[in-house]
Order: C-alpha cells, then structure tokens, then sequence
C-alpha cells in the first residue's frame, strides 16, 4: 500500500520535473517576484517630473529652485516664464509638479514678511500628487528655516515620530510576506488541479481509476508533489528575504514553517475542489488564473489596506486563505510574535482546510462521465 | 478569402460554444471591474489612533478634538496608559499611537516648546508615511492656533512663504479615475494573452493542429484566424468595460476623444495576440502555455506602473518598464481619459506600439514556421 503510493508519487514527480517551462512558473516566479518587490516596485516617489515658472528670477527664488531640483523626490524638467508649458507637459506625462514664482516673490517676502507661492499638481493620480505637494511644502519649510537662521517658530511642538518594526519604511517588510501568502496560494491551487484535470482530459484518469490502487490516494498523491516543491519554494523566498533583503524572521522559524505548511494544505484542497468540479484543463486554468490571481493581489491586504474597502469586499476577503496567512506571516516574521497572538488565524486556515477537503472528498466522482 | 472566413466562423463556434469561455469573456472583467476599483483604494482614511494621554490639559484635550475633527483620524482608545496602547498596535488594533507626555502644556506656557511622540505601525511603510504627513499637518495648524493666542497678530502675512497647492484634472482626488483605466488595460491583456496562446495549444494538444497542416490552409491564413477572433474579444471586453462599467457605474467619461483610445486599443492587441502567440509557439501542452502566460502576464504587471510608479524606480528596472507594452497602454489611458492628452501629446506611445506589434509577431511568424 506504501510503496503504491511512493510509487503513484514519484510518477507525479517525474511529470513535475520533465516539464521545464512549469518549472519556471514554480521556481522562477517567486525570485522573479522578490527581487522586484524588493529592488524596484516602491511607494516612494522619487524623480518626479516638476516644472518651475519664474515670474519673479531673483535671487531667492533661483535659490528655492536649486533646492527643489536638488531633492531626491523631484527632478527639473523645465524652467521659464510661460505658465502654459506645465499644462503641455502634465498632458505628456512628462511632469506631475509646476511650482509658480509670482512676479516679485523676493521683493515681497522682504517687505511684507510673507509671499504666496503657487503649486500645481497633476491629480490624476490623488496619491502621488498629495505626497509631491507635502515634499515641496517641506523644503519650502526648511528653506524658510535657514532664511530665519535655523531657528524655530515660538511655540512650536516638537513631533518625535517613531516608526516600528520598519524604521526605514522600507516596502519589503509589507511585500515579502505578500508574495509569500500569493505564491504558496496560487502555485499550490493552479498546479494541483491543472495536473488533475489534465489526467481527466487525456484519459489516463479512467486508467488510475480502474486500477486497484484506492482513488483517494491517487487524488493525494497528486499533491504530495506540490506539497514539497513549494516547502522548497518557501525556503527559497525566506533565504531570499533573509540574505538578499535584509528583512530578518524576528519570530520563530518553526511556527512559521508550520504555519505555512497549514496555509499550503489549504491551498492544495481547494485545487483538489477546483479539479473536481471541473472537465477542461481550461476551464480549471481560468477559475485559478482571472478568479484568483487579481482577487488574491487586491483584497489579501498587501497591496491595498483592507480598512478603506467597502463593508462587503471586506466580507469577501475573509473568505481568501491568504489574507489570513499574511496576517499570520507579518505577525511572525515581521513583529516577532508567539503563537498566542495568531492562534485565531491559524484555526480560521485550519477550518477552511476542514472545509475543503470535505466538499472536495464528497465531490469527488469515482466513475467519470 | 474564403478559406479565412470558414477559419473564422470554425474559431467563434469553438468559443461560442464552451460557456467557461463565454463566462470569462462577459462576465469576468465586469465583476472586476465592477470589484477591484473599490478595492484599489491608495487613499488613507480611518486612520485607527490610540492616544495615550498623561497630561490631561486643556491644550492636550484640544489637540484630541482637532485630530478628531481632521476626518483623517479614528480615535479607538484613549487613556494614560502606555502600554495598552501599544499593546493595540501591536494587535493590528490601531495604526498608531499618539504620546502626550506629561507637563505638555506646563512646557508650552513656561518655555514656549513642547514634544510629542508618535509611534507608528509601519509594516506598511506607506500607509505610515502618509498618515505621518496628516498628523503633521494637525499640529501645524494647532501651532498656529496657540501662536496667535499668544502673539499679537502680526503686520502683514508674517507667517513666510505660503504654499498654495491646486489640484488639475481630478480635482475631488477621485483615486477611481486613476485606477479605473488602468485595470481596464490589465483585464483587456490578461485576456488577450492567455486566451490567444491556450486556444492554440489546445489545437496543438488535443491533435487537431495537424489536421490544419496538413490542410491547404496558408500559415498565414490560419494565424489571422486565430488572431481576428480574439482581437474582436479584445475590443468587446473593451468596449464593455469602458462603456457600461467605467461610465455608468463611475461615471467616467474620457476627457479625450474616443476614437483616439480604440486606434491605441487596436494597436495594442495586436501586440498582446502576438505575445499570446509567440507562448503558444514555445509550448506543447496548455500547462506550460499557462504557465509561461501567467508568469509573463505576472511580470508585465507588475512592472507596468499599475500599483507603484514607473520614475520611482531605478535605472535598470524603469529599463524593463519602457520594454513592456502594458506600461505604454496603462500611461495612454490614465493621460486620455484622465488628462486629455490628444495624438500629438502620445505619438510617442504610437511608435514605440507599433514596433513591438510588428517586432513581437514576426518574432512568433518566424519561430512559429520553424516548428511545424
């Protein structure tokens, strides 16, 4: 009976290994997904186009244009006199940022104490044209600061800001267990029922079938494959956080191992549920791919926070494995919490396991059609 | 001619007639269409906030009512305690907690300065930094406030450079606007993609591809056959999201000319079918054309400034950037449905499509012969 199902698993494994290009699926996205998060995709803004429109050109306001250019978040796309080239370049996409110097900005600075600077943001994307305003108003601040000769305003508070568990705000400490919670789901959903269903569209089910060999353990020896493939896929993305990111497991290894070997049970049965309701490998590909792929990115609560959504996607993302592991995993990893502070998650994946294994068992047809 | 018309009529009855696809083709982008905008929300409210107050002035009192009032803020617990409320944040129960030491007024009145402190949960980073900008600019005003409750206002403005930021082409920070288009643009790829390469993979798996070849059927004929379809798909999902999700549902109405966007939409499929063809020329079963499609598309993604900006990134990644079609057809709907932009504004974009439509497809044309 054992040495059936070694047997049934190691021909799951040479099916596995034989196919390169899945292999790249397997194995590549998740590096291909780290590296990214980790060295390309960030929140910063940095670089952004700014135009500056110079009604005055004096002294001051050459000095404050120096600064702008000078800071990391902006980069001078163009200066003149013609307020018009800010609307020509925003259309572009060329620019996001035109700062407006009125005629006699210094001379009136001096005279009256005050002088009204202009900005314009282009609001087509609110997030960035919000932050692009903030920067500028802080040098424009500092800038001001060192015209006082870096003294403070009286009765000014002093905002000791402390910012836990990523002082740095760095954008790894949020992605990593995101691609983690999206690779583990994905990978372990797509590949358990694409392989299933495959064996069903060729027919060589009917033949497993009719074989002495019991047809849950060959549904089970499906996934034992994939069970340690993406053990060795977590491996990978936690070296990889650990070595190349510099984002360190704060908890302990073992509780997160464990975790995610719940969280890759749980997306091992909903393959097998896939797989069962399903006839094509098709239609299994685009219930995994356009069902979860863009659902797992928005609602597991890396990319987006689940606070701002409406009341029922938020319902919705209780439903998804992944959001819960995430939970689990940034508890974990990032905080360095015990077991106590994410027993609740854990018995939400475990009873979704339950869950799915049932509904898939009992769907499970011995006679095909 | 005729040939092409039976292939086409032979391609839509397989589509027609599998309601997997059909499904995929209609109701698909509009759930997410209809789904993802509400979640693709960048925009920071509900700040969730402790506030651990062990002066209990008046002045710290008023600070609460301001934070309160912001619209920003959700104040889940206040009291003197510490450790409660980092407890809180340590729970994911509050974003972040707000220190009012004790002797925060006395320092006010006596020495003219006082401190807070604020710890913030910043496994998000972003999340954090802005809700550290709003908090900012709470206290800034409250600083004003207690500064004029103690100076005489002063001659003239005083008060240095003022920065006044108007906001052009979104002015109610719509993020909608923003994140519409573009998951437009991702549905319209994904599509396109994985329905091109599979449907030919499936010919190639299931056997019926050879039936083909060995037909006077042209190379040429057989792959317009495939193609046309789905770029007829293409501008159908299209057409059905911009038109009866984007304006009904969001009342979005492109600033700039209809017209321009289904020219760049052409273009563009013909581009993403050459994608979808050159996988299914380096695959032989559907698993490894999903496969290959899936990590593409994954890549094409998120490299394509959907999520984070493209001039945020470094050198080598804004490379890959320029090297992705999505990133080109993401920016032309974001600058013409949004800003207006008119050809002469995206005749860059033009370009720079219409080679990869032509450099992909011959690139699948050419290995594609070599194969069979």
């Amino acid at each position: 009976m054992m040495q059936q199902f070694l047997l049934f698993v190691q021909k799951e494994f040479i099916h596995v290994f034989r196919d390169k290009k899945t292999l790249l699926l397997l194995f590549g996205l998740p590096v291909a997904q780290i590296l990214l998060f980790g060295f390309a995709l960030t929140n910063e803004i940095r670089h952004a186009g700014v135009v500056v429109v110079d009604l005055s050109r004096d002294a001051l306001s050459r000095r404050l244009t120096d600064r702008i250019a000078a800071s990391h978040h902006f980069d001078l796309v163009a200066t003149g006199t013609d307020p018009t080239v800010a609307d020509r370049l925003f259309r572009r996409g060329e620019a996001k940022l035109a700062v407006v110097f009125p005629p006699d900005f210094a001379a009136t600075l001096v005279r009256e104490g005050g002088a009204d600077l202009q900005v314009v943001a282009d609001a087509a994307d609110p997030n960035t044209a919000n932050a692009l305003a903030n920067y500028l108003t802080n040098i424009v601040l500092d800038f001001q600061r060192e015209l006082r000769n870096g003294t403070d305003a009286p009765f000014r508070i002093h905002l000791e800001t402390r910012m836990v568990y990523n002082p740095s705000l760095r954008g790894v400490t949020n992605f990593v267990p995101g691609v983690m919670a999206l690779v583990l789901l994905l990978v372990c959903v797509l590949m358990t029922s694409v392989s299933i269903v495959r064996e069903k569209e060729q027919g060589t089910m009917e033949v497993l079938l009719v074989s002495p060999f019991h047809p849950v353990l060959v549904i089970l020896s499906k996934a034992v494959p994939y069970l340690a493939l993406s053990l060795v896929n977590l491996g990978v993305i936690l070296l990889l956080s650990v070595h190349v990111l510099d984002l360190p497991v704060q908890g302990s290894i073992l509780l997160l191992l464990g975790e995610s070997t719940l969280m890759i049970l749980t997306a091992l049965s909903l393959g097998l549920l896939i797989s069962n309701v399903t006839a094509s490998q098709q239609t299994a590909m685009l219930i995994s791919l356009m069902g979860m792929l863009l659902p797992t990115i928005l609602l597991t609560g890396f990319m987006f926070p689940l606070e701002n959504m409406p009341w029922p996607l938020q319902a919705v993302s209780n439903l998804l494995p992944s959001k819960w592991y995430y939970i689990i995993v940034k508890a974990v990893m990032v905080k360095g919490l015990g077991f106590s502070a994410v027993w609740k998650e854990t018995a939400v994946l475990a009873a979704m396991t339950v869950l799915l294994l049932v509904l898939s068992i009992r769907n499970f047809k011995i006679r095909l059609a | 001619m005729n040939t092409l018309r039976h292939l086409l009529l032979k391609e839509f009855r397989q589509i027609f007639r599998n309601p997997a696809i059909l499904r995929m083709i209609l109701v698909m982008p509009v759930v997410q269409l209809l789904v993802f905008p509400l979640a693709a929300d960048y925009e920071v409210r509900n700040i969730r906030l402790a506030v651990v107050d062990q002066d209990g002035s008046d002045y710290s009192q008023t600070l609460r009512s301001r934070i309160a009032a912001s619209g920003y803020f959700k104040a889940v617990y206040v009291g003197p305690v510490f450790e409660e409320g980092f407890r809180l944040l340590e729970r994911d129960g509050v974003d972040l907690v707000l220190e009012v030491p004790a002797g925060f007024e006395r320092s006010m009145v006596r020495e003219q300065a006082g401190s807070l402190a604020v710890s913030m949960h910043a496994v998000n980073g972003a999340r954090a930094a802005v809700g550290g900008v709003y908090l900012g600019r709470i206290l800034a005003a409250f600083n004003r406030e207690i500064r004029s409750e103690w100076q005489f206002p002063s001659v003239g403005r005083g008060e240095g450079i003022s920065v006044s930021v108007r906001y052009w082409y979104n002015r109610f920070m719509n993020y909608r606007i923003f994140m519409v288009p573009a998951i437009l643009a991702i549905l319209v790829t994904m599509v396109g993609v994985y329905m091109c390469s599979l449907n030919i993979v499936k010919e190639k798996e299931v056997g019926t591809i050879e039936q083909i070849n060995v037909s006077p059927v042209r190379k040429y004929q057989f792959i317009l056959g495939k193609l046309l379809p789905f770029w007829l798909i293409g501008v159908f999902v299209f057409t059905l999201g911009l038109l009866l999700v984007a304006r009904l549902i969001y009342g979005i109405v492109p600033a700039g000319s209809l017209a321009l966007l289904y020219a760049y939409l052409g273009l563009y499929l013909v581009a993403v079918l050459g994608i979808g063809l050159l996988i299914s020329t380096y695959s032989n079963t559907q698993q490894q054309a999903m496969s290959l499609a899936f990590f593409s598309t994954m890549i094409f993604i998120l490299m394509s400034g959907l999520f984070t900006p493209v001039e945020s990134m470094p050198g080598w990644a804004q490379g890959m950037a320029r090297l992705n079609p999505v990133t080109y057809f993401i920016e032309v709907m974001r600058l013409v449905v949004v800003k207006g932009s008119t050809f002469a504004d995206i005749r860059r974009h033009f370009a720079v499509m219409a080679v990869f439509a032509v450099v992909i497809n011959a690139w699948a044309v050419l290995h594609y012969r070599k194969t069979s």
